[in-house]
């Protein structure tokens, strides 16, 4: 196919991606916020998020404080934050409009309806209705456009190319709010009762906290917690799954220029498939998922190269 | 009723035309706010399925739907069957004027057309002489407007050779109303119009470069900005070609080529939507981003076919167009079965003398003018845009060419007040390879404004699903 198409079909997902996940950690984040604790501490949190984007700049520009006001309106619908809901639909859609005929006339339905609703919606009129419906809404979205893609797209190429950049999106975006969450509630240990609350807030925005319980049938702790997200294979947004997709969409999609892709897509593989969380955690969480996030980097830039503009 | 126009559905004395009566019966079955429900689903459904066209000069990807009205413009077999015998004769003269204006050039020689008009033409391209393009064919697709007038005649007002559009929402519009009113397609024989993308394909297949036997068509678009990229990328996937845009393309020993994922493709034919000037930037406008360097060498070396072929612009120039009457008997030997516009050219002395006082009367229009720009309709005009005009016409008279006001036939049409009249034509697209087809039917354009005669939907102009009857 194609190299421009694949671009624009490999973007598209990964924005589509990209705004559920962040649906996700505001979500988790302003759940965590209704558990009594201290003003200081709450705007701290959603600091945090600010600083996971690098958008301290940019937010600053345009507010005066960091609270959840100003935070949850600046990441859900600010047109001006290239990081916020708004903006990676508006990406998805345009990516979309771009090579919409490769798509399923389902698909491309779905994705423009999407963004024809959240055009239609002031943060206001989202406000009113509260936001974790807002949440629920996009991440219901994202998976209709999902399930449209894989129920009505030929698996051929372009299917792959949309499959790869989701997969990238999401186990970049799992290793963020894992990163991001672990470390606030790492510091908060001392307030105690909370945790299981937040702890569990966490597992919920990933959709893991019922698998959570199946899989370990015990209580939660933060060991257990990382490992479930990191080393899971089964569970669908793990590091490991993902990189599990990686490595075969690229195989699928192999040409003559892709081999360094793929050599460093088993690289990454391998170093989920054959760890132990207690040596993850004994050698530093953040270390661990950083070094994930910028290998997932390296994967992108590769993918680019070999697939999407080549020279 | 006015008398003064031609009625598409009733007869001057206000009766039914025989080929609207099962309409006509099963409308008034129909109660008024279920038609306007109707309205609003059609609208809704285009929105949503994102048929819409770009304007220009608005904020940047603006798209805006191009009214769909939903009472057909219906053309009962007999008509459809001469006009189209009208427009085969018409487009074949078309292709072998152009296949002679780029080699021997025997019209002109002839003393039929005067040279200059033709080889001074700006859209003569001198690049494209004596060069042979596959079945001789210029103008694959050739988009011809039609208008009924006076008492009902067919005229041809524009050819429309280089790139015309339209013909997804000929598509689309008859997939509305099928969805719309399921049970008037099993009252009525209407010949289907869906399968036009398969002919094309076939026909493009056709006019492969030599030697080629499986040859890879692709469409080349300006991008998602221009104001027929819906179309596109619709013809696009009907078709299942690559849509490409010229980034996507590269000439590699006079070969293109495509980049894929897999590696460089070569690329056979290109239905190509841009314009000649922006095709190549190293022949053509060196400026443009949306051509292919090289283009121009690998397409002089038979290695690849452009439809349109490059240089179509000079047959269906306005300047040119009161000869093509001429030219189907110059080069078929048969009189022509498709009247022309009466036209006045402001380049003759004669008639420049005899039209510049009758300018209230006239449709004046600029030589190179589309999309109902730069034109001047006298009767609907104020004496200040007359005099206006007539000082443009003296600076530059052969940029001008003057036509009688045609009383454009009109057909009942859904508007805010209820039912009324308004004024149409018909653009029917004529496919040309190693034979002649079309499907039985266009694109019908209404104007939605009363009493406007201006029907481009660049100035408020709609459409209809146009039915050619089988019987």
């Amino acid at each position: 196919m194609l190299s421009r198409t694949a671009d624009h079909l490999y973007w598209m997902a990964r924005y589509t991606e990209r705004a559920e996940n962040l649906a996700r950690l505001l979500d988790v984040s302003y759940q965590m916020s209704l558990v009594p604790q201290s003003v200081a501490s709450q705007n701290q949190n959603w600091g945090a998020i600010l600083a996971l984007n690098s958008l301290e700049a940019t937010f600053a520009r345009s507010y005066a404080e960091v609270n959840v006001d100003n935070v949850l309106r600046f990441m859900v619908s600010d047109a001006n934050n290239p990081s916020s809901i708004y903006s990676c639909l508006r990406a998805a859609r345009e990516n979309a409009h771009a090579v919409r005929g490769t798509l399923t006339s389902e698909m491309w339905e779905s994705v423009n309806a999407t963004w024809i609703e959240l055009r239609q919606q002031s943060f206001e009129q989202i406000n009113l209705g509260g936001v974790s419906e807002f949440f629920d809404w996009v991440k219901l979205r994202s998976s209709v456009i999902r399930g449209v893609t894989f129920g009505t797209m030929l698996k051929d190429d372009a299917l792959h190319f949309i499959r790869l950049g989701g997969l990238l999106e999401r186990g970049d975006n799992t290793a963020r709010i894992l990163d991001m969450q672990y470390h606030i509630l790492r510091q908060n240990d001392d307030e105690g009762a909370s945790d299981f609350y937040q702890w569990g807030a966490l597992l919920r925005s990933l959709s893991a906290f019922q698998v959570y319980r199946k899989v370990y049938r015990d209580a939660i702790t933060p060991a257990r917690v990382a490992e479930l997200l990191i080393l899971c294979q089964e569970m669908p947004r793990s590091l490991h799954s993902c990189a599990d997709g990686i490595v075969r969409m690229l195989q699928l999609i192999a040409n003559g220029a892709s081999a360094e892709t793929e050599r460093r897509a088993g690289v990454l593989h391998a170093r989920l498939h054959f760890a132990r969380i207690e040596d993850v955690l004994a050698d530093g969480l953040h270390g661990y998922l950083t070094d994930f996030m910028d290998r997932i980097y390296e994967l992108g830039d590769g993918i680019s190269q070999s697939f999407l503009m080549p020279a | 009723m006015s008398a003064q126009f031609y009625n598409e559905m009733y007869d001057s004395a206000g009766n039914l035309r025989p080929h609207y009566q099962g309409f006509a019966e099963w409308l008034a079955t129909m109660p008024a706010d279920r038609l306007a429900r109707k309205q609003a689903e059609a609208d809704s459904a285009f929105h949503r399925v994102g048929i819409t066209f770009a304007v220009y000069g608005e904020e940047s990807g603006t798209e805006r739907l191009i009214p769909f009205d939903i009472i057909p413009r219906i053309i009962p077999a007999l008509e459809w069957t001469a006009l189209q015998a009208g427009l085969w004769q018409r487009v074949k003269a078309l292709n072998a004027f152009l296949h002679d204006i780029y080699h021997e050039q025997a019209i002109l020689r002839s003393g039929r057309i005067p040279p200059d008009q033709v080889l001074n033409n700006a859209q003569f391209r001198p690049e494209m002489m004596n060069i042979d393009v596959p079945a001789g064919i210029y103008a694959h697709i050739a988009g011809v407007d039609i208008v009924r007038a006076g008492a009902g005649d067919f005229f041809v007002l524009e050819d429309n050779l280089r790139v015309p559009s339209g013909v997804s929402y000929m598509i689309e519009d008859r997939k509305m109303m099928m969805r719309l009113f399921p049970e008037l397609f099993s009252r009525h024989m209407i010949a289907p119009v869906q399968h036009y993308p398969d002919m094309l394909l076939e026909n493009l297949r056709t006019v492969a470069p030599k030697g080629v036997a499986d040859p890879t068509v692709v469409l080349l678009t300006p991008g998602a900005y221009n104001s027929a990229y819906f179309e596109h990328t619709f013809l696009a996937q009907q078709m299942g070609i690559e849509l490409v845009e010229g980034r996507d393309l590269f000439v590699k020993d006079d070969t293109v080529f495509m980049r894929t994922t897999q590696g460089p493709q070569r690329v056979d034919v290109i239905y190509r939507r841009i314009d000649d000037d922006f095709l190549d930037p190293l022949v053509f406008n060196k400026t443009s981003m949306l051509g292919v360097p090289g283009l121009l060498s690998a397409y002089r070396a038979g290695h690849v076919t452009l439809a349109n072929a490059i240089g179509t612009g000079v047959a269906d120039d306005k300047s040119i167009y009161p000869y093509v009457p001429d030219m189907i008997r110059f080069y078929l030997g048969e009189e022509p079965k498709l009247n022309n516009v009466p036209t006045w050219m402001f380049r003759k002395p004669d008639d420049l003398k005899y039209v510049l006082d009758k300018l209230p009367e006239l449709v004046v229009k600029e030589v190179h003018g589309a999309g109902g720009y730069g034109m001047l309709v006298g009767p609907a005009s104020t004496r200040a845009e007359i005099e206006d005009f007539r000082a443009r016409i003296l600076a530059a008279p052969e940029k001008y060419i003057a036509q009688p006001t045609l009383a454009l036939s009109n057909c009942p049409t859904f508007v805010e007040s209820g039912i009324a009249p308004r004024h149409l034509d018909l653009r029917p697209f004529v496919l040309s390879g190693k034979t002649v087809g079309m499907v039985p039917g266009g694109l019908t354009r209404v104007a939605l404004r009363e009493g406007s005669l201006v029907v481009n939907s660049s100035q408020g102009g709609g459409t209809k699903d146009t039915w050619v009857l089988e019987y």
